[in-house]
C-alpha cells in the first residue's frame, strides 16, 4: 500500500529535505535506531533510511535524506500530498538505551544527514533520563541540521563549523575531543553520520576508552537478512547490518572494509543517475513539441 | 488382479514415448529471461494424457505432498473437461501453475508413478501446467466459477498468515477456500515469497505467479504488502487484533556464506542476493528498473541446488562470458533438478566437480579477481548417505573469477523468532512444531515451510502449509 507524505521541508535547498509520512503501523512500533526501506515506484529500488523521528499518536515518521542518486532524486521531486510506493519498517535493532540518570552523560555526535538519526538517538536518552550532550558540525552555520531541535531537549548542543560561522571553527571531532579531555563523566559516545567521520570518532573514543556505537549505513537491498549485501566485519566476524545492527562497537567495526563495499555500484548509481537526467530532460523535449 | 494395474499394461504404458515439451533453443534463451519451456499444446497433452494407466491405488497421488487427484484430473484431459480438469487440481492445490514447473517431480509424482518401473512416467507435471495455464488463461472461467469452491462465507472467523510464499499461499488458499477470512502479511513490496524473488522468470513467469496471486484474491483473501513479521506485526499484536490463529511461513532467512577470507570482497554476493536484484529487481532492465546488478565476466557458482542453478543461469543471461559452477562432490550428488542441471549445462555452464573454494582473492582494483579452489575425492557414505568429500592435501589451483556466487542454503532469520522468544526452536534455530498438525509451542499458532525444516522445496512448504491449513479450519469450524 503507498504511503503519502504528510509535510515536507526543504532543510538545505536542493540537497537535503525532510519528510512526514503517514504510516500509523510503523510509528506505533519505532524505536531509535530502526530503519525503514523505501520504493519510490513501480520501476524504484529498495533503499534505508533511518527513521528520524515518529509520532505514535498522528501515526506518522519522520525521514531525512541527502540527494545524491536517482532515488534520492525522484523522492526530492515528491511533495505533500504525493505517494511513495512501498515504506517497510521498523526494521533493525533498536538502540541499547539504559536509564541510568543524569550522572550517565552520553554524547551523541551527527554529522551530514546522520544528525537527523543521532537526533532520534538522543531524545531515546534523553526521555530515558540520561544527561544528552549533541555533538554537531558543518561546513557553515546554513548548513547545520537539528540545531533548534536538539537544542530544544538536550543538556548541552555542541556545534563547530569548518568556517566558524558558528559554534568551535574545525571539524566535529574538534569539540568532542575537546570535551573528552575536559570531562571524565563521558561514559558513552554515540555516532551517525558519514562513514569516515564515524570512524574519526571510534579512533578518538578509544584513545579515552570510552564506549562508542556507530550507526552504519551499509548497501541493503531487503533490509530483513534475506541477502546479506549489508554484511559489515564487526570483531573479526561477518554481520549483517540490516539485522544485526545498524548500530554496533564503533572500536570492532573494519570501516575501510565498510568504505571500499559502499562503493560496489558507484559505477551503476552514476548511470542511472544520468540515464534518468538524459530521459527526463527528452521528456520535457516531447512535452514541449506536443502541446496538450 | 491384486495389484492397481495389470502387468500387460504397465509394459504397454511405458511403451508410447513420453511427449516432449518444445523449449526455446538454447543459443536463443540465454540471451533473454522468457520462459525457457513453452507447454504442451492440447495434441500433446492428449497424447500425454492417454499413457496414464488411472491406476485404482494411484502411487503417484501417494507422492505427492498435497495428494494431488492425478489421475482424475488427467482423465478430464482426456474428456477435453479442462475446468473440471482444473477444479480437481485446485481441491488440494492452490498453485498449479506454479507446481508443474517448479516442483521436482521425479523425486515426487512422477518418481512413484508406475510406468517409471519399466519406462518413463507419465509427465505429470507437464500435464498439471497445461491445465492451470488453460485455466488461468480464461479456457474454463465461465464454467467453474471461484466461488462455488467456497462453502460458506465465515467472516467471524479470522486468520493470518506470516510471509507469502508457498507455504503461507497454500494455507491461505485452503482456508479461504472454507470460507474463512484470510489475510496475509508480507515484508517485501511483491507478494510470493520465493517466486518472485528466487526462482528466475525463465524458470517461473511472473503473470504465472500473479494469476495465481489473482486467483486468490478472489476468494477473499487480504494481501498486505511491506508487513515484516516480527516488526511491523508481531503473533501477540495479531491476536490482539482478533485473529484466532496465526500460520508461520516467513521462509528461511539468512543466506549461509562459506566462511573463508576474502569473503566480503566486492564481487562476492549470496544467491539470494544476486536473484532478489534479478527478479524482484528486475536487474535484467537496469536501467528502465532502478536496481542495479553487478556485471560478472568470469562468474563461478558455489553449490549445486536449484539455487546455484537459478544464479548460474541468470549470470548466462546477464552476459557472462563464462559461468562455472563449482561442487565439492561429483555431478551424480548434485541435489537440483535434473532438468533444471540439463538446461544449465546446454546453456554453457561449466561443471568444476570436487573442488571447493579456499579464499577469495581481490585485484588491484580492490575487486573479486579469483578464488582458490581445493580439490577433493569423494570418501565413505555420510550421514545423509551421500559419499563424503574429503581434501586432497596439498592439490589446489587458482580459478580466475570477478563475480562470485554463494549458493549454499540458508540459516533461519531471526526477525520473527527473536520478537516470539516463546516460540519454541528445534537444535538447528528453526520452528519446532508438531508433524501432524504444524502447531508450534504457541497454542493456535502454525508453521510450515523454510522457516520449520530450512531450504527444502516448494512442493514440501505448500505440504505443510495444507496440512496446517486443515487442523485450522478443524478447529475453526469444529468439523472433524
Amino acid at each position: 500500500m503507498p504511503t503519502k507524505i504528510l509535510h515536507k521541508e526543504n532543510l538545505i535547498p536542493g540537497r537535503t529535505s525532510k519528510l512526514v509520512l503517514d504510516a500509523p503501523h510503523i510509528a506505533s512500533t519505532a524505536k531509535p535506531g530502526h530503519f525503514v526501506m523505501l520504493r519510490i515506484n513501480e520501476r524504484g529500488e529498495r533503499f534505508p533510511l533511518t527513521i528520524a523521528d515518529t509520532d505514535a499518536e498522528r501515526g506518522t515518521i519522520t525521514i531525512v535524506y541527502l540527494v545524491m542518486g536517482k532515488s534520492t532524486t525522484l523522492l526530492e521531486e515528491l511533495g505533500v500530498g504525493d505517494d511513495i510506493s512501498d515504506v517497510c519498517g521498523p526494521l533493525g535493532r533498536a538502540t541499547h538505551i539504559e536509564p541510568v540518570g543524569k550522572s550517565h552523560k552520553v554524547i551523541c555526535v551527527g554529522g551530514g544527514t546522520g544528525v537527523a538519526a543521532m537526533h532520534h538517538i538522543a531524545k531515546g536518552h534523553h526521555k530515558a533520563g540520561n544527561y544528552v550532550i549533541a555533538c554537531i558540525g558543518a561546513r557553515n552555520k546554513d548548513l547545520l541540521l537539528f540545531h533548534d531541535e536538539l537544542a530544544a531537549f538536550c543538556d548541552e548542543v555542541l556545534v563547530s563549523t569548518d568556517d566558524g560561522s558558528f559554534g568551535m571553527q574545525g571539524i566535529v571531532t574538534d569539540p568532542l575531543r575537546d570535551r573528552l579531555e575536559k570531562d571524565k563523566e563521558i561514559a558513552e559516545v554515540v555516532a551517525v553520520g558519514p562513514v569516515p567521520m564515524m570512524q574519526a570518532v571510534a579512533q578518538l573514543t578509544a584513545d579515552f576508552g570510552i564506549r562508542t556505537t556507530v550507526s552504519l549505513n551499509s548497501l541493503m537491498v531487503d533490509g530483513m537478512g534475506m541477502c546479506g549485501a549489508c554484511r559489515v566485519t564487526v570483531g573479526g566476524e561477518t554481520r549483517f547490518t540490516c539485522v544485526d545492527g545498524p548500530e554496533f562497537d564503533g572500536h570492532q567495526v573494519d570501516f575501510a572494509e565498510l568504505r571500499s563495499r559502499l562503493s560496489a555500484f558507484n559505477a551503476q548509481e552514476k548511470l542511472s543517475l544520468d540515464d534518468y537526467k538524459e530521459h527526463r530532460c527528452r521528456c520535457r523535449d516531447q512535452g514541449e513539441q506536443t502541446p496538450a | 488382479m491384486t495389484d492397481q494395474t495389470s502387468h500387460e499394461n504397465v509394459v504397454h504404458g511405458a511403451k508410447i514415448p513420453r511427449t516432449d515439451m518444445p523449449c526455446q533453443p538454447a543459443a536463443e534463451r540465454v540471451k533473454n529471461f522468457r520462459e525457457v519451456t513453452l507447454g504442451y499444446t492440447p495434441d500433446m497433452a492428449r497424447a500425454e494424457a492417454s499413457r496414464c494407466l488411472q491406476c485404482k491405488k494411484p502411487l503417484c497421488r501417494t507422492g505427492c505432498p498435497v495428494e494431488v487427484r492425478i489421475p482424475e484430473f488427467i482423465d478430464r484431459i482426456l474428456q477435453d473437461d479442462l475446468a473440471e480438469a482444473y477444479r480437481i487440481l485446485r481441491s488440494t492445490n492452490s498453485l498449479p501453475a506454479v507446481c508443474g514447473r517448479v516442483c521436482p517431480q521425479e523425486k515426487q509424482c512422477e518418481g512413484s508413478c508406475i510406468l517409471g518401473r519399466k519406462g518413463e512416467p507419465v509427465a505429470i507435471g507437464r500435464l498439471e501446467r497445461y491445465v492451470a495455464d488453460a485455466a488461468l488463461a480464461g479456457a474454463c472461467e465461465s464454467l467453474a466459477p471461484e466461488s462455488a469452491d467456497c462453502a460458506r462465507p465465515r467472516p467471524d472467523l479470522k486468520v493470518a498468515c506470516l510471509g507469502s510464499g508457498p507455504s503461507s499461499l497454500t494455507c491461505a488458499g485452503y482456508l479461504a477456500g472454507q470460507g474463512i477470512k484470510v489475510t496475509v502479511f508480507e515484508g517485501l513490496h511483491e507478494p510470493g515469497g520465493v517466486l518472485v524473488y528466487g526462482i528466475p522468470a525463465f524458470r517461473l513467469p511472473k503473470d504465472v505467479v500473479r494469476r495465481e496471486l489473482d486467483k486468490l484474491r478472489a476468494l477473499d483473501v487480504d494481501i498486505r504488502t511491506n508487513w515484516v513479521g516480527g516488526r511491523t506485526v508481531t503473533i501477540d499484536s495479531l491476536f490482539a487484533e482478533g485473529y484466532q490463529a496465526v500460520f508461520v511461513g516467513v521462509g528461511a532467512g539468512l543466506p549461509q556464506f562459506l566462511n573463508v577470507p576474502g569473503e566480503n570482497i566486492i564481487g562476492v554476493f549470496s544467491a539470494n542476493e544476486y536473484l532478489t536484484r534479478a527478479n524482484l529487481g528486475r536487474a535484467y532492465e537496469f536501467p528502465a528498473y532502478d536496481t542495479p546488478t553487478y556485471p560478472g565476466r568470469r562468474v563461478t557458482v558455489f553449490g549445486a541446488g536449484n539455487v546455484a542453478m537459478d544464479a548460474a543461469r541468470t549470470a548466462a543471461r546477464l552476459g557472462a562470458e563464462s559461468v562455472h559452477i563449482v561442487y565439492r562432490r561429483g555431478r551424480a550428488e548434485m541435489p537440483a533438478r535434473r532438468e533444471e542441471i540439463e538446461h544449465a549445462l546446454e546453456e554453457g555452464v561449466q561443471l568444476i566437480e570436487l573442488a571447493a573454494p579456499l579464499r577469495f582473492v581481490a585485484g588491484d582494483n580492490k575487486r573479486l579477481a579469483g578464488v582458490e579452489l581445493q580439490r577433493m575425492e569423494l570418501g565413505e557414505p555420510d550421514a545423509s548417505g551421500r559419499r563424503s568429500p574429503r581434501p586432497l592435501p596439498g592439490d589446489t589451483f587458482m580459478q580466475e573469477t570477478d563475480l562470485a556466487i554463494v549458493a549454499l542454503g540458508t540459516r533461519p532469520n531471526p526477525l520473527l523468532l527473536e520478537a516470539t522468544p516463546r516460540l519454541a526452536l528445534n537444535k538447528k534455530g528453526y520452528i519446532m512444531v508438531d508433524e501432524a498438525t504444524g502447531e508450534t509451542s504457541i497454542p493456535n499458532v502454525f508453521a510450515g515451510g523454510d522457516i520449520v525444516t530450512g531450504s527444502a522445496t516448494v512442493i514440501l512448504a505448500m505440504g505443510a502449509g495444507r496440512r496446517a491449513a486443515r487442523e485450522i479450519a478443524r478447529r475453526l469450524l469444529g468439523e472433524g
